[in-house]
């Protein structure tokens, strides 16, 4: 299970990663999306992989660390804003300089 | 107290002049010298101790434990300087006050001098090398400001340019070397240093750490060859090169030279290095001075000379040549400040310094005449004056020396030709200036004597030259033994100051200069073409551009490369650097790739979550010019993260991630109508396949990573947090417990981000003009009913529902999976929903909510929250939490983290609908002001 883990962080890091070396902005939006997901979930992973026994206190049996949920939780919302946050700024990009290249060069049409 | 106050004075005082300027021309000038004065009365309590044999000193703890003091000491040396800088001082700014014209600005050019002067006094009353050096450092930058005072003139910004590269790259070198006396001494306070001499003098670092030393030394004191910017300095206004060229800031080379000397001095390197560039350059300036046809440039190779002859009696390393260094040093200063200031007057008057136009002054201005014939005889060492009792003492030490062997005839010879020399640039500044026929063309025409006030400076100058010259022993002799004494270290050695010591040696020397010099310039013109045909000289000035071109040129090179104004290449830059980084180690080392622990194995579902996860996100890239496609197959990896997190333990995650997916694809759904639906393809396929390279590498790496990370034990902290969370807490999801309690602060810092995010947002869609397209680019027009009726009222009804789940999830939030984000979350999605079927208007007029002051007061109540236990004496964010019974309800927990969820609820929704609401307007019209709601 461990390697399917591993591969699964493996291709949403290298798609994650092709994406955000695109020209355009909404591919590299797109890519920031798919390395967030990527992170997240390495370090979600970091606490390893348990089944079934979500971080409760009181329960006698030891359960999953919430450490890294905690990390995890926050990194999300935390995440959602910045992609928000590229996004208009690709809009704005768009709005000002009329086109949706990453370096502002106009189309060449 | 009195020490820092002396440093501290003027440089504060720099403020000064400026603020005063608008009182009138005097006012800024009497600043500065009230300033400066006020210094020289603060100095004479601690000069009085000094003079007695008592050193002052003072210091303040600042970083005790990294060695950081401030640490000030008077000893003789710093005595002297510090009479030399604030004497002179004065001087300058009397005379600078005449010599600066109406349109000068006054305020900058006194500021600038005070801030130079403070910077001089903390070099001579350091007694740490590190604050020693940041005072170095200070007056490179306020002598750079200075030259370049005429910044309209290109000359001076070249000049002041030079200045600053030279200066500051021996700084640089300074600085090694003061780091590398630190480190052998094992402190940097100087007087302790100057105790180490042996072990500095037998470490071996030794050498590395002298010539660094002798780097910073040697530019600032003009050193061959460093020596060629100080002419180019001349372009600054004569009081500045009166003040910095005489007393203060080349001397501050040699003032290191003669701080240092118990600890550095004493070995054949400091005899070759310092003796052979000081002989070097005390030939080689003297002898330029000689063709110089500016009356400046003659006194700045003049001055170079002199600072050379300093420096080789430094050189000869014996303690009778360590005193007649220091003497020189006073006598230098004297007479060259009165030269200069004398040199400014003759331009004043005339509006040039071309000594072949400058002819007969003598008739013009006999007053000044005299004045500047005395100095200039005591520049050539001429009897009765007081350049000629150090360089009595110089050749008498030449002749001492034995260390070169059969060769130490060499050396008095050489001094004798420089002697020459110095006699014929003199004669030449006297005869060519005042007598030698009639000026020719001058800009101003009659010369006439200078403001009475402009030649006191002067004439005080011009009288201690005198007074030394003939009455040293009651005059100087105090000074120059205490200066002497603590430059020694030690007991000083028998000297006298006799002006006539009988028919000796050096005596014959100084006749043999006298005589030579006069015969040389009476044979000036034969010796000018001499030059002219046969040597002429490689232009210092000129390879030092080229040099600095060269620099440029391979900096822009490397910048041009680097930075090409690509954000794409500078990600790709930044990825391989990074993937590099982390893999170059990992390469060397032999560990196994996977540890102890056994893999689990492999359930069906989850493999088949994890290929469906895999295959949408190959899907994304293989779409993504299909811009609608992509984003769905995106929604569908983020849906099955979520669904990791389920089967992994983490439903508070899973729900955090199943509402920011929501989110986050109606928010890209809305910018993709402002986007082109369509990507183009552009990249090359050489380019497509660096990418395709560099993320098989991240990927690779990041896969290995994990691999590796999975089937390494574990360990962990969370324990803690395990433990505590009910007791300490108040609540059984450890996650919310943690993320509102134990690490409240993190979270606290989390929302203010999310906040800000937000405000950015705000402020990039405002007055945001977009292109509204009517049809998609296939061209098929969008559809006309926008808003769906049975979406709509669906919708209407689930609100209250969706609502109500919102709540139930914040409530649960501390004891079951929920909380503050997650019901945030839900509560946007359900706001949005109503947007999105029933459209903006509609909503609006039923739901009038500003979303900046939610966003606002989310932040504030969880601030607040954490501040409110200041109130009850705990630190911020500690909580509370008590158990209350309620008829009907029941037996409920009530906690201050609560109060905290709330706050971070609050800012979600509110940064949510800001970002989302916004975006939406834009659909309505190009939004005009964001500020209307």
């Amino acid at each position: 299970m461990e390697a399917v883990a591993a591969l699964v962080v493996a291709v949403l890091a290298a798609c994650g990663t092709y994406m955000v070396l695109r020209a355009r902005t909404f591919p590299v939006v797109l890519g920031l999306s798919l390395l967030s997901y990527a992170v997240n979930l390495f370090l979600f992973f970091t606490g390893r992989l348990v089944t079934g026994v979500p971080p409760l206190a009181g329960g006698s049996t030891p359960t999953a660390d919430p450490l890294p949920q905690a990390l995890v939780l926050t990194a999300i919302v935390i995440g959602f804003g910045m992609t928000a946050f590229v996004v208009i700024l690709a809009l704005r990009a768009r709005g000002e300089l009329g086109n949706d290249h990453v370096d502002g060069k106009g189309d060449k049409s | 107290m009195n020490l820092l106050l002396i440093v501290l004075l003027p440089l504060l005082g720099a403020l000064l002049p400026p603020l005063v300027k608008h009182l009138g021309r005097g006012a800024s000038a009497w600043a500065a010298a009230g300033v400066t004065v006020a210094a020289l009365l603060l100095a004479l309590p601690p000069l009085g101790t000094v003079f007695d044999g008592m050193p002052m000193e003072a210091h303040w703890d600042w970083l005790p434990q990294a060695g950081f003091d401030i640490r000030l000491r008077m000893d003789g040396l710093a005595a002297l300087f510090v009479l030399l800088i604030l004497g002179i001082g004065v001087l300058v700014i009397l005379y600078a006050r005449y010599y600066l014209s109406e349109r000068d600005p006054m305020g900058r050019f006194y500021g600038m001098l005070l801030l130079f002067m403070g910077a001089m006094l903390g070099i001579a009353l350091s007694d740490h090398l590190l604050q020693l050096l940041v005072f170095w450092e200070l007056t490179s930058l306020s002598s750079f400001l200075l030259i370049s005072y005429n910044h309209d003139r290109s000359e001076a910004r070249r000049g002041a340019r030079m200045a600053l590269a030279i200066t500051g790259a021996g700084g640089l070198g300074l600085l090694a070397g003061f780091l590398l006396l630190g480190h052998i001494v094992g402190s940097y306070q100087i007087s302790v240093i100057l105790g180490a001499g042996d072990l500095i003098r037998a470490h071996p670092l030794y050498a590395p750490t002298l010539l660094l030393i002798l780097l910073g030394a040697f530019t600032k004191s003009a050193q061959f060859p460093f020596h060629f910017w100080l002419p180019h300095a001349m372009a600054a206004p004569t009081p500045v090169s009166a003040y910095l060229h005489s007393a203060t800031m080349v001397k501050a080379g040699v003032f290191l030279l003669a701080r240092l000397f118990p600890a550095l001095s004493g070995t054949d390197l400091w005899f070759f290095v310092v003796g052979g560039v000081g002989l070097v350059t005390l030939l080689f300036a003297a002898y330029t001075a000689l063709f110089q046809h500016d009356l400046k440039g003659l006194l700045a190779y003049s001055t170079i000379s002199h600072l050379g002859l300093i420096v080789l009696l430094f050189g000869i390393d014996t303690p009778l040549a360590a005193v007649a260094g220091v003497f020189h040093i006073i006598n230098h200063a004297i007479f060259k400040a009165s030269l200069f200031m004398a040199a400014g007057i003759i331009d004043h008057e005339t509006g040039t310094r071309d000594m072949r136009l400058i002819n007969g002054m003598w008739k013009y201005m006999p007053h000044t005449a005299t004045l500047a014939m005395v100095a200039a005889a005591a520049m050539a060492g001429v009897p009765l004056l007081n350049g000629f009792l150090s360089k009595e003492m110089f050749f008498a030490e030449t002749l001492h020396l034995n260390a070169l062997g059969s060769a130490s005839w060499l050396l008095p010879a050489a001094a004798t030709l420089a002697g020459v020399f110095a006699v014929a640039y003199s004669a030449r500044f006297i005869h060519d200036v005042f007598f030698n026929g009639d000026p020719i063309d001058l800009p101003k025409y009659p010369p006439h004597e200078p403001p009475r006030y402009m030649i006191i400076p002067v004439e005080i100058l011009v009288g201690l030259c005198l007074l030394v010259g003939v009455f040293p022993t009651v005059t100087i002799a105090p000074l120059l033994a205490v200066a002497a004494g603590s430059v020694l270290g030690g007991p000083l050695p028998e000297y006298s100051l006799a002006i006539w010591h009988g028919f000796t040696l050096p005596v014959f020397m100084s006749l043999v200069a006298l005589g030579g010099g006069i015969a040389l310039y009476t044979q000036r013109q034969r010796l000018f073409d001499l030059r002219h045909r046969v040597l002429p000289m490689p232009d210092a000035r000129a390879l030092f551009w080229v040099a600095i071109e060269r620099v440029m040129d391979a900096a822009h090179g490397v910048t041009i490369r680097l930075e090409n104004g690509s954000l794409q290449r500078y990600v790709a830059l930044l990825l391989s650097a990074a993937v590099a980084a982390i893999a170059l180690p990992l390469l060397g080392d032999d560990a196994p790739l996977l540890g102890p622990v056994p893999l689990s194995p492999v359930d069906g579902v989850t493999l088949l979550g994890a290929l469906v996860m895999m295959a949408a996100a190959l899907t994304t890239v293989l779409w993504q010019r299909q811009r609608l496609a992509a984003v769905v197959s995106l929604s569908v990896v983020g849906l099955v993260v979520s669904l990791v997190f389920v089967r992994w333990s983490a439903p508070d995650l899973a729900l955090t991630q199943l509402s920011v997916e929501v989110v986050t694809i109606v928010l890209l759904l809305l910018a993709l109508f402002f986007l082109p639906q369509q990507g183009t393809a552009e990249s090359l396929p050489l380019r497509r396949s660096r990418d395709l390279l560099l993320a098989l590498g991240v990927g690779g790496g990041t896969g290995l990573i994990t691999l590796a990370m999975l089937t390494r034990p574990y360990g962990t902290i969370s324990n803690f947090f395990l433990e505590n969370s009910l007791p300490g807490g108040g609540g059984a999801n450890v996650v919310n417990v943690i993320l509102v309690d134990f690490r409240g602060f993190d979270t606290l810092g989390e929302i203010t981000v999310l906040a800000i995010a937000a405000i950015g947002i705000y402020a990039l869609l405002d007055k945001l003009c977009l292109d509204m397209p009517a049809t998609d680019q296939g061209g098929r027009p969008w559809s006309g009913e926008h808003y769906p009726v049975v979406l709509a009222h669906i919708t209407r009804f689930l609100l209250p529902l969706a609502l109500l789940v919102s709540v139930f999830v914040f409530l649960r939030g501390h004891n079951a999976p929920g909380g503050g984000f997650i019901a945030g979350l839900i509560t946007a999605v359900a706001l949005i929903l109503q947007y999105m079927a029933s459209g903006i208007d509609w909503t609006r007029e039923r739901w009038r909510v500003q979303y900046h002051p939610v966003v606002a007061a989310g932040v504030l109540i969880a601030a607040a929250t954490g501040a409110g236990s200041w109130l009850f004496g705990h630190p911020f964010l500690t909580s509370a939490f008590g158990h209350f019974h309620l008829p009907l309800v029941g037996e409920f927990e009530l906690a201050s983290a609560m109060l905290f969820d709330l706050g971070v609820y609050l800012t979600v929704v509110g940064v949510v609908m800001l970002i989302l609401a916004n975006l939406g307007k834009l659909t309505k019209r190009c939004i005009e002001s964001a500020g209307e709601n």
